[in-house]
C-alpha cells in the first residue's frame, strides 16, 4: 500500500467500495476532546493506498461510511442526517433518515446495494430498524419491532428477498426476520443443537446465502431462504470474530466464508478441513464478487477460489489439455520435437480447441501479465491447428486483458478481476475513470476499444469540458478557447450543456461564451432563459428557426418584462412580433390593439377598428362607434382613401338602419350595390336615386345595377321609361343581353333598335333576328360579323340568311 | 416534334409507402388509446384521412362515431373522444369547450388530440390557458406527404400561403424541412439542390439542419431523386393568378378538385346523384386529356368514344369462346372506361357550356394584353365594368392583381376607382382585403418617387448577416416590386408567333396560356437546369429581389448514367397550379427528365384571392 498512515487502522472508521473501489478513513472520530489539532479528518485513498483527497471533518460524529454504487461517499451521524461526498471529498448532498432517527440516534447503520441502488439500514439507539432502499429516491421504511427492546442484536445484516428488503437479525440464541409488517422467528435447517447463541452473521454478495456464527464455534452456511441446508463447520476458537465474510465465485460448486480474528485468518467451507492464516496486522476484509479484498497498513491482497481453468492448467502433474497445451508451447519455443507429442496427444484425444479455450480462460484470471501472455501465447500456438476457430474470444482477451492491465496499474489503482470486470461492464470502468477524472486514460481505453465516438470519446470528452469549467484560476476566455481546442465539433458534444454546468459554477460570462460554440441554436435558448438573457435566447430562437422555440422565449418574456419593455422588444424581432400578433388574434384581441398602439400602428389600429365593427360589435352604436375609430385612426395613418370609404360606411349603415326600421326589412350590412339592388326590387326607385346620388355611384354602374335589378323582377314597363329617361351611359347592348338573360325577346327586340350601329350584328344574333343581323353585317361589309352570323344559322331554317350572306361576302371578295 | 437524342424520361419513385407509413402511424395512435371511442375529425383533414383510411379500417381499431369538428355542440356518448385536428389554435378552443362543457355537466371522458402533422406549443399553451392541459393527451401524426399522383405529392397545407406570405408566421417552414427529411430518407441523398425565394432558403437550411442531426446512416445509398428545386410562390404570382385553359387546370377552376378527387354533380353524370371521381394517372382517359388545352380534348374524347365503341363492336361475330374471353376480360375494362369516358365528356360539356360565352373570351383577351402589356387602358376599363356587373368578386380581385402585378402596380387613380367600386359592390369589409393585398405586394400602388433600385439598396443593406435577413423578412413583401415587365423580356416569356399557335403540337410551356405566356416559374426552373446554375441568370435573379442558391452534396455521388439524376423534385412553397404542373411535364417529355411535384397545396387564382379576402363570418 502506497499510502504511509500513522495510525493504526483499528483507530479509524473504514469503508472500501466494491469493484476495487476506493478507500474511506475518517481519523480521530472517537476522540471526544474536540481539540483543533485533533479534529477528525476524512480521507480517502484509492485501492492502491494513493491518496485522493481530504478533508478535515467538521460536522456531526460519525457512525458509519459506506460507498454508494456510483462511488459516492456517504457519511452516516449520529443524527440520522447522511452526508454525500464525492471521490475528491466534495460535498454533494445531505439527507435525512427521518425524524425517529434524529431523537433515538443511530446505534449502528449499513450500507447495502440491490439492483434498486444503494440503500442505508439504520438500528436506532432505541432499538428499531428504519430504512432507505434507495438513497437516490428516497423513502424510509420503519421495520416491525424486534421481539425485545431491551437490548441490541447480537448481530445483523440486510437481506434481499423478492425484490424486498428485509433485516435478518440474531439476539442471542434466536433467530428473526425482520419485515414492515411482521417479525418472524426463523430456525435454520439442520442447525446443530449444541450451536449457542449467535455472534456473527454473513449474507453473500448476491444475497442468495447467509453464514452464521455461534459462540461454540460453530458455523452454519445456507441457503438466505432458510429452506436448505449447505454445510457446517466447527472449530475451537470460542472468541467472536472480527469479520465475517463469503468468498465464493458465481456458479462455482464450492462455498466458503472467511471469518477473521485481530491476527488469524480462517476459510471454511463444507469440509472437515479449514485453512488458516496468520495476519501481522489488523486486516479488513472487503466482499467481493468472486472473493475477498483484504487490506491492511502495509499491504491488499485478494483471496479467491482457484477458478477451474486455472487449476486444470497448474495442478501438479495436470494431463488437462491446457496444461498439455501450455507445455507444448514452452517445448516449441525450445524447438524440442517434444512440442508435437504433446500436441499430437491433444488432437488424439480431439480436445485441442478445449485446450485453447482453456488458455485464454485461464489467461484472464491471471494478474501477472508475464503469465497471461505465456497462456495467450499457447493459445495462439494451438489455434494455429485448428481449422474453425473463431478468432474473436482470443482477440477480445487480448484487449481486455490490456485494459484490465492498465487499470490495475498502482497509478490508477482500481484492482479489477476479471469477473468483477465484466459483471461492472466497460462504459461503467468508463463512467469510474471519468469519476477519478483519469480522463486521458479513459480516451485511450475507448480509442483502443473502437467503442463509437459518441458513446466513448466525445462522451469524456464532455465530462473533462464540465469539469474543465470548473477551474476557477482560468479565466473565462482561456477556459473557453481550451474546451474548443480540445472538442472542435466532434460529434455528439453538446456545448449547451457544458455551458449550463459553467452556469451552475456561477460562470454565466463563460457559459454565453461556450453557447456560441453550440451549433443547434436550439439548444441554446432554455439555458440562455435560465441565465435570464431573454433576448439573446429570442434572437437564437429566431435563428433556429423553430417557432415553437420563439413562442417559449415570447411567453417567458411576456411574464418577465412589463407590458411597455415586453413590446418594445418584440418591435425589435418581427418574426416574434408576427408570430405573437398571430396569437393574440385567436387568444387576445385586445392585446392586439396595445400592440399597434405602442407602435403607432396607425393603419393597423384601423384595421382593429373595421374588423371590430363587423366582427364582434353587434349593436348599431357600437358599430358606428368602431368605425368612427378607424376613420380617426386612417386619417392619422394618412390613409385618406380608407378614412373617406369609411366615412362612406358610416353613412350607409346609418341610412341602412332606417330603411330596416322604414321598411321592416334586413338592409345592414348589405353592400351599397346590394342596397339599392334590394331598393329597386322594392319598387322604391326615389331611395335608389337618392343613395345614387348620395354616393356618386358613377353612371355607368347606376345603369348596370338598375336595369338588372329591374330585369330580375320583370319590370319591364319600369326599364322602358328608365331607358328613355336619359340616353344610356352603357349603350344599349347591355338591355338586350339582360333581357335575353331573363328570357324576354319580345323586350330585347325592341332595344336591338336602339343599338349603336358597331354592335347591331351581336345585338340582333343575342335576339336570335338573324336576317336582321345578316343585314346588318352586310351594311358594315364586315367579313367576321358575316361569318359570325353564318356560323349561327342552321341551313334548313335560314336558307334564305345564308343564301343572302354568300352573295354579300362574294361581293365583297370581288372586290 | 421528336427532337434528336431525346431520351425518355425515368419513371418516378414508388410513393405508395409514404401513405402506408401515415396509415400504420394512424393506426398506432388510435391503439394508444384502447377501447372504442368516437373521432373527431377537422374539415380540412377529412378529404386527406379518406385518402389514407377508410371508415372500416377505423372501425377495425375500434372508432365508434366520425364527427366533424364544426361549431356544434357534440352529442357523442363514448367515453373517449379522440380529436383529429391540424395545430390551430380555433381548434384548440373546440376541444376547450367540450372539455368545459362536460365538466360543467359532471360528466367525465377521456380526451386525445392528435395534431397533423405535428404539435405546436402554441396549442399546449392555450390548452394551459383553458386550464385542461391535465385532462387532454396529446400526440402527433406525423402525415406530412400526401401523394395524390404518381408525380404530385402535396403537404396539404393551403394555409401555408397566408400565414407565411401575409402574416409572415414561420411554423410552417419547419413543417416543410421535416416533410423534406422525410423524402430525403426515403429517396435521397439528393445531389444537387436549388431554390429561389426566402422562404426556400429557409426551409433548406433548416431541413439540412434536420439532416444533420440525424447524420450517421448515410450509407452509400442509391438515391432514386437526383435533384430538387424550391421555388417560393411570390416568384410568381402572375402565373398562378392566370385563368387556365389545360384541361386539369380547367377542371380545378370550375369545379375544385379536391385532394386530388372532384365531385361531379348531378348535370355531369346525367344521373340522380354526384359522383366522385378520383383524378390521376390511374384513370386511362384522363391520363391521356389532363395536360391538353382544353381546345383539344373535345376530339380527342370523341376519337376515343369511336375506339370503344369498335371494341364493343368486335362481339359481333365472335364464337362462344372468344365471347367468354371477351366478358371475363375485357368487358370490365371497356365498362370501366366507358364510365370514365362518359363523366369526363359530361364535363367537358359543362365546362364548354361556361367558358365559350363570350364573356370568357372577353376575359381571355384581356389577360392576354395585361401579359403582353398592351392596351392597358382598356383593360382597366374592362376590369371596373366587370366589378360594376358583379360578375365575380373573386374573379374581379384576380384581374385587379393581375393588373397591378404586370404593371409593377396600378396608377393612382385606378388604385382608388377600382378599389371604391369594389367595395360598393362587395361590401366595406374588402377595405381589409385590400389591406391584405398591398401587404403581400399583390395589388399595389404605382409610387412616383420610388425606384426599384432605391427599394433594392435598402434591403441589401439590411441582408447583411443571417439575423438580420430574417429580419427583414416581415417587410419583405413590403418593399417587393414585381418587375413582370422587365423579367418577361429577359426570359422571353411571350412567344412572338406567326401566325397561329399551334395547340396541337405545342414547340413550348407557353401552350399551357394559349400559346401566349410562358409560366415564369417554370422557365426559371428549365434555366436554371440547362446551366446546371444560376450563372448568366444574374439580372433575372435580381429583378426577382434575388434569395437564389445552387448547393451540391459533395456526399452523394453524381453518376450521369443514373437514370435518378434525371429525377427532379420541385417544391413549390406557397402551392402551385396545375397548369405549372402541366408545363413541367411538358418539359420533362422534352428533355428525358422526370418532374416530382412536391407542393404545400395545390393553388389557383380562386384559392389565392379567398385566402386574402377577410369575410363577415
Amino acid at each position: 500500500m502506497a499510502w504511509d498512515l500513522a495510525e493504526e487502522l483499528r483507530d479509524c472508521l473504514m469503508a472500501a467500495a466494491p469493484y476495487g473501489g476506493p478507500i474511506a478513513l475518517l481519523k480521530n472520530n472517537w476522540r471526544k476532546e474536540k481539540s483543533p489539532g485533533s479534529r477528525p479528518v476524512l480521507e480517502i485513498y484509492s485501492a492502491a493506498g494513493l491518496p485522493l483527497a481530504s478533508i478535515v471533518w467538521k460536522s456531526g460524529q460519525v457512525v458509519q461510511l459506506g460507498w454508494t454504487a456510483s462511488e459516492d461517499l456517504l457519511c452516516i451521524q449520529e443524527d440520522g442526517s447522511v452526508l454525500i461526498y464525492n471521490l475528491f471529498c466534495e460535498f454533494k448532498r445531505h439527507f435525512s433518515m427521518g425524524n425517529e432517527v434524529l431523537q433515538n440516534h443511530v446505534l449502528e447503520a449499513r450500507v447495502f446495494h440491490t439492483e434498486y441502488g444503494t440503500g442505508v439500514a439504520i438500528l436506532t439507539g432505541a432499538h428499531r430498524f428504519s430504512l432507505a432502499t434507495n438513497i437516490d429516491d428516497l423513502k424510509l421504511r420503519r421495520m416491525h419491532d424486534m421481539p425485545s427492546l431491551q437490548k441490541p442484536p447480537s448481530c445483523w445484516a440486510v437481506l434481499f428477498q423478492d425484490r424486498v428488503t428485509v433485516i435478518l437479525l440474531a439476539t442471542g440464541q434466536e433467530l428473526y426476520l425482520l419485515d414492515n409488517t411482521s417479525c418472524n422467528a426463523m430456525t435454520p435447517p439442520g442447525l446443530s443443537p449444541q450451536a449457542g447463541a449467535y455472534l456473527q452473521m454473513a449474507v453473500s454478495f448476491n444475497y442468495r446465502y447467509v453464514a452464521l456464527y455461534t459462540d461454540t464455534g460453530y458455523i452454519w452456511m445456507g441457503t438466505a431462504t432458510f429452506k436448505e441446508k449447505l454445510g457446517e463447520f466447527s472449530c475451537d476458537i470460542r472468541a467472536p470474530p472480527r469479520e465475517m465474510v463469503w468468498c465464493a465465485r458465481p456458479r462455482s460448486k464450492q462455498r466458503a466464508v472467511v471469518v477473521a480474528w485481530d491476527r488469524r485468518l480462517m476459510v471454511a467451507g463444507n469440509t472437515e478441513e479449514c485453512i488458516q492464516f496468520v495476519l501481522d496486522e489488523d486486516s479488513y476484509l472487503v466482499p467481493e464478487l468472486d472473493g475477498v479484498r483484504i487490506f491492511s497498513r502495509t499491504s491488499h491482497e485478494f483471496l479467491h477460489e482457484i477458478p477451474e481453468a486455472s487449476q486444470e492448467i497448474f495442478r501438479i502433474a495436470s494431463m488437462a489439455p491446457g496444461a498439455l497445451l501450455l507445455e507444448a508451447q514452452k517445448q516449441y519455443e525450445k524447438e524440442s520435437q517434444k512440442a508435437d507429442e504433446y500436441l499430437r496427444e491433444i488432437k488424439d484425444k480431439e480436445q485441442l480447441s478445449e485446450a485453447v479455450q482453456q488458455c485464454i480462460e485461464a489467461a484472464g484470471y491471471e494478474h501477472e501479465p508475464e503469465t497471461q501472455k505465456s497462456l495467450l501465447r499457447a493459445a495462439s500456438f494451438g489455434k494455429c491447428f485448428l481449422d474453425r476457430f473463431s478468432p474473436e474470444s482470443f482477440v477480445r482477451m487480448c484487449q481486455d486483458l490490456r485494459v484490465l492491465n492498465a487499470i490495475r496499474d498502482y497509478q490508477i489503482g482500481i484492482p479489477l478481476t476479471f469477473a468483477q470486470y465484466k459483471q461492472l461492464t466497460i462504459e461503467v470502468l468508463l463512467d469510474r475513470l471519468v469519476l477519478r477524472r483519469l480522463y486521458p486514460l479513459a480516451i485511450k481505453i475507448c480509442e483502443y476499444l473502437r467503442l463509437s465516438e459518441i458513446q466513448g470519446v466525445s462522451r469524456i470528452l464532455a465530462h473533462w469540458a464540465c469539469y474543465k469549467v470548473q477551474q476557477k484560476d482560468k479565466s473565462d476566455e482561456e477556459v473557453a478557447q481550451a474546451i474548443n481546442q480540445k472538442l472542435g465539433d466532434t460529434p455528439g458534444i453538446s456545448y449547451s450543456e457544458i455551458a449550463g454546468r459553467a452556469y451552475e459554477c456561477g460562470r454565466t460570462e463563460l457559459a454565453i461564451k461556450l453557447l456560441e460554440y453550440e451549433p443547434r441554436s436550439g439548444e441554446q435558448v432554455p439555458l440562455l432563459l435560465k441565465m435570464k438573457r431573454s433576448k439573446l435566447a429570442l434572437s437564437k430562437a429566431i435563428e433556429s428557426g423553430d417557432t415553437d422555440l420563439v413562442y417559449t422565449v415570447v411567453l417567458h418574456l411576456k411574464n418577465e418584462l412589463n407590458r411597455g419593455n415586453f413590446f418594445m422588444t418584440l418591435q425589435n424581432q418581427p418574426v416574434a412580433l408576427s408570430l405573437y400578433r398571430q396569437f393574440c388574434k385567436h387568444q387576445e384581441r385586445e392585446t392586439l390593439k396595445d400592440l399597434y398602439n405602442q407602435d403607432d400602428n396607425h393603419q393597423e389600429l384601423g384595421n382593429f377598428h373595421v374588423h371590430t365593427s363587423y366582427a364582434s360589435e353587434k349593436r348599431i352604436e357600437g358599430r358606428v362607434a368602431a368605425l368612427q375609430n378607424a376613420v380617426d385612426e386612417y386619417y392619422k395613418a394618412k390613409n385618406e382613401f380608407a378614412a373617406k370609404a369609411t366615412e362612406d360606411q358610416i353613412k350607409l349603415l346609418r341610412i341602412q338602419h332606417r330603411l330596416q326600421e322604414d321598411l321592416d326589412k334586413p338592409y345592414l350590412d348589405c353592400s351599397l350595390h346590394d342596397t339599392i339592388s334590394h331598393l329597386i326590387l322594392d319598387g322604391k326607385h326615389k331611395r335608389a336615386e337618392q343613395l345614387y346620388r348620395e354616393f356618386k355611384i358613377p353612371d355607368k354602374r347606376f345603369w348596370w345595377l338598375k336595369i338588372s335589378s329591374l330585369a330580375e323582377c320583370g319590370d319591364w314597363e319600369e326599364m322602358e321609361k328608365f331607358s328613355k329617361s336619359k340616353k344610356s351611359p352603357i349603350g344599349y347592348l347591355p338591355f338586350v343581353e339582360i333581357c335575353v338573360k331573363y328570357h324576354n325577346r319580345h323586350e330585347a327586340k325592341k332595344y336591338a333598335a336602339r343599338v349603336v350601329p358597331e354592335q347591331k350584328v351581336k345585338a340582333f344574333i343575342l335576339v336570335g333576328d338573324l336576317d336582321q343581323a345578316a343585314d346588318a353585317a352586310i351594311e358594315h361589309k364586315s367579313e367576321s360579323e358575316m361569318s359570325l352570323v353564318l356560323a349561327k344559322c342552321s341551313p334548313a331554317i335560314d336558307a334564305t340568311v345564308v343564301e343572302k350572306l354568300n352573295r354579300a361576302r362574294a361581293q365583297i371578295l370581288k372586290k | 416534334m421528336a427532337s434528336p437524342g431525346r431520351r425518355d424520361a425515368p419513371e418516378p419513385p414508388d410513393f405508395a409507402v409514404l401513405k402506408r407509413l401515415a396509415r400504420d402511424q394512424l393506426v398506432y395512435l388510435l391503439e394508444q388509446l384502447p377501447g372504442r371511442k368516437d373521432l373527431f375529425i377537422d374539415a380540412d383533414l377529412m378529404s386527406p384521412l379518406d385518402r389514407i383510411a377508410n371508415v372500416s379500417l377505423l372501425k377495425q381499431h375500434e372508432v365508434d362515431k366520425l364527427y366533424k369538428v364544426e361549431n356544434k355542440p357534440v352529442v357523442s356518448t363514448s367515453d373517449q373522444l379522440c380529436f383529429l385536428v391540424r395545430p390551430r389554435i380555433r381548434n384548440v378552443k373546440y376541444v376547450a369547450d367540450v372539455v368545459h362543457a362536460d365538466k360543467a355537466a359532471g360528466r367525465s371522458r377521456k380526451y386525445k388530440i392528435i395534431f397533423s402533422p405535428q404539435k405546436f406549443y402554441v396549442c399546449e399553451m392555450v390548452l394551459e390557458e383553458e386550464g385542461i392541459y391535465g385532462d387532454v393527451t396529446c400526440d402527433e401524426w406525423s402525415f406530412y406527404l400526401l401523394p395524390l399522383d404518381d408525380d404530385l405529392i402535396s403537404m396539404e397545407l393551403p394555409e401555408f400561403f397566408r400565414d407565411y406570405f401575409l402574416e409572415g408566421d414561420h411554423r410552417w417552414i419547419n413543417t416543410v424541412a421535416r416533410a423534406l427529411q422525410l423524402l430525403s430518407s426515403l429517396y435521397g441523398p439528393f445531389a444537387k439542390t436549388y431554390g429561389i425565394g426566402r422562404c426556400a432558403k429557409m426551409a433548406y437550411e433548416l431541413w439540412r439542419e434536420l439532416e444533420e442531426e440525424v447524420e450517421g446512416d448515410s450509407q452509400a445509398r442509391r438515391p432514386e431523386i437526383g435533384h430538387i428545386f424550391f421555388v417560393d410562390r411570390d416568384m410568381d404570382y402572375v402565373t398562378a393568378l392566370c385563368s387556365q385553359v389545360v384541361y386539369e387546370g380547367l377542371v380545378d377552376d370550375t369545379f375544385r378538385i379536391k385532394c386530388g378527387s372532384v365531385d361531379f354533380g348531378p348535370d355531369i353524370t346525367s344521373g340522380d346523384r354526384s359522383i366522385k371521381l378520383l383524378l390521376n394517372a390511374q384513370d386511362k382517359v384522363f391520363a391521356e386529356i389532363r395536360n391538353e388545352h382544353f381546345t383539344n380534348v373535345f376530339g380527342f374524347l370523341s376519337q376515343k368514344a369511336r375506339n370503344l365503341q369498335a371494341q364493343y363492336d368486335r362481339r359481333r361475330g365472335m364464337d362462344i369462346k372468344q365471347m367468354k374471353n371477351f366478358v371475363s376480360q375485357e368487358l370490365k375494362g371497356l365498362k370501366q372506361e366507358h364510365r370514365l369516358l362518359s363523366l369526363h365528356i359530361g364535363a367537358c360539356e359543362s365546362i364548354m357550356k361556361k367558358k365559350t360565352k363570350q364573356d370568357f373570351q372577353e376575359l381571355i383577351k384581356t389577360e392576354h394584353s395585361l401579359l403582353e402589356g398592351f392596351d392597358i387602358r382598356e383593360s382597366a376599363s374592362f376590369i371596373e365594368e366587370h366589378i360594376d356587373r358583379q360578375v365575380s368578386p373573386i374573379e374581379s380581385l384576380r384581374l385587379m392583381c393581375l393588373l397591378s402585378i404586370t404593371e409593377n402596380g396600378l396608377i393612382p387613380k385606378d388604385y382608388r376607382s377600382l378599389k371604391t367600386q369594389y367595395l360598393q359592390s362587395y361590401g366595406p369589409e374588402h377595405l381589409l382585403t385590400f389591406h391584405n393585398l398591398k401587404r403581400i405586394g399583390l395589388l399595389t400602388e404605382q409610387s412616383p418617387g420610388e425606384t426599384f433600385t432605391a427599394v433594392e439598396s435598402k434591403v441589401s443593406r439590411l441582408v447583411t448577416d443571417r439575423a438580420a435577413g430574417k429580419l427583414t423578412d416581415a417587410f419583405n413583401s413590403l418593399a417587393r416590386k414585381s418587375n413582370f415587365r422587365g423579367i418577361s423580356k429577359k426570359l422571353g416569356l411571350i412567344p412572338r408567333v406567326d401566325g397561329e399557335y399551334n395547340l396541337k403540337m405545342p414547340r413550348d410551356m407557353a401552350y399551357v396560356f394559349s400559346g401566349a405566356y410562358v409560366p415564369l416559374s417554370c422557365k426559371i426552373i428549365e434555366q436554371v437546369l440547362e446551366r446546371r446554375s444560376w450563372l448568366g441568370l444574374e439580372e433575372v435573379v435580381r429583378l426577382l429581389n434575388g434569395n437564389e442558391f445552387a448547393v451540391t452534396d459533395p456526399a452523394v455521388e453524381d453518376n450521369p448514367t443514373w437514370e435518378s439524376q434525371r429525377v427532379i423534385l420541385v417544391v413549390f412553397l406557397g402551392g402551385c397550379t396545375f397548369s405549372e404542373i402541366s408545363a413541367l411535364r411538358f418539359l420533362g417529355k422534352e428533355k428525358g427528365f422526370r418532374f416530382i411535384f412536391l407542393t404545400t397545396a395545390i393553388t389557383s387564382s380562386a384559392r389565392m384571392m379567398e385566402a386574402m379576402t377577410e369575410t363577415k363570418a
